[in-house]
């Protein structure tokens, strides 16, 4: 009972934040609702039992995607009212759209029975005896590494990408450059002259 | 009466369409477009988790920590262009994108 209640509780807030997240006329209200979304999806995970993923979309999205968004919209000077022109137009087709998409999409799931013999050809069986943290850690570094890698490599590109795209050298400013400073001896940084009396240079 | 998978699956469903929804009502704004993909991704999470649950299969979460970790990196490529688009054009506007063609 009291898992029932928490999941209905769990995915109203989590849809009403999403309606929220795409509704809001301030984009920051919009970032704010996707942190409060993806806490209520962690809420679901949890309740499917796993703990890990949940703990993971805190800490990834609440800690450092949703911050992302923050700070992009706040650096950004943008007029979103101006951006918001036109919206309604886009209305109705969005709604037809996205209203059979939904209808199909229910109608799969609605209608989901498993078949029991499935539940004998799992791939890796769900251990009863240990933590879902230790069975996902127990496969991912074992029988699933190169998945695993596969991830760390997407995320180096990513940062490599993001690095690249922002990263710029603007022309005709002064920096400092370390190698000139430490090359530089008595010989280039200074000049002797004689300066006769009375007269300047 | 006890949660079964079709119930996670419609509210997968519900916040995917959100999602979708979400890309054709804000076509003017890259940030909240890219709000409405991180929504749909994670519609497909549930999904995947709610099956490994009741499949009893941990599978489904090892490749759920995989879409995560596309989604993570999306979401940095995609703001990171954001900021170099508006760096040079001062706006963000997507109708004005399609200038960049060859």
């Amino acid at each position: 009972m009291a898992a029932a209640f928490f999941f209905y509780l769990f995915s109203a807030l989590a849809t009403a934040s999403a309606v929220m997240v795409i509704s809001s006329r301030n984009p920051v209200h919009s970032v704010l609702f996707l942190i409060l979304c993806f806490f209520n999806a962690a809420g679901l995970f949890i309740l499917l039992g796993a703990e890990f993923l949940a703990m993971i979309l805190v800490v990834v999205y609440v800690g450092a995607v949703a911050v992302l968004f923050l700070f992009v919209v706040m650096m950004l000077d943008v007029d979103f009212t101006e951006l918001r022109q036109g919206m309604l137009n886009y209305m109705p087709v969005g709604g037809t759209i996205g209203l059979i998409v939904l209808l199909e999409l229910a109608l799969v799931a609605g209608s989901w029975i498993i078949d029991p013999g499935s539940l004998k050809s799992a791939a890796s069986p769900m251990p009863t005896d240990v933590t879902n943290t230790e069975a996902l850690g127990r496969i991912l570094y074992t029988d699933y590494i190169y998945y695993f890698q596969a991830a760390g490599l997407v995320l180096l590109v990513a940062m490599i990408g993001a690095i690249v795209l922002t990263l710029r050298h603007k022309q005709g400013i002064k920096r400092q450059v370390i190698a000139d400073q430490v090359a530089r001896g008595p010989a280039t940084a200074i000049e002797i002259r004689k300066v006769k009396p009375g007269q300047g240079i | 009466m006890t949660i079964g998978l079709s119930h996670y699956l419609t509210v997968a469903a519900i916040l995917f369409t959100i999602g979708m929804f979400g890309i054709f009502l804000n076509r003017k704004n890259v940030i909240v477009i890219l709000m409405s993909i991180e929504l749909m991704l994670l519609a497909v999470n549930v999904n995947l988790v709610a099956f490994s649950a009741f499949l009893h299969d941990l599978v489904g979460q090892v490749f759920a920590l995989l879409v995560l970790t596309v989604a993570a990196g999306e979401a940095a490529i995609g703001l990171a262009i954001l900021v170099t688009y508006f760096r040079n054009r001062g706006s963000i506007a997507v109708e004005d994108i399609n200038l960049m063609k060859g």
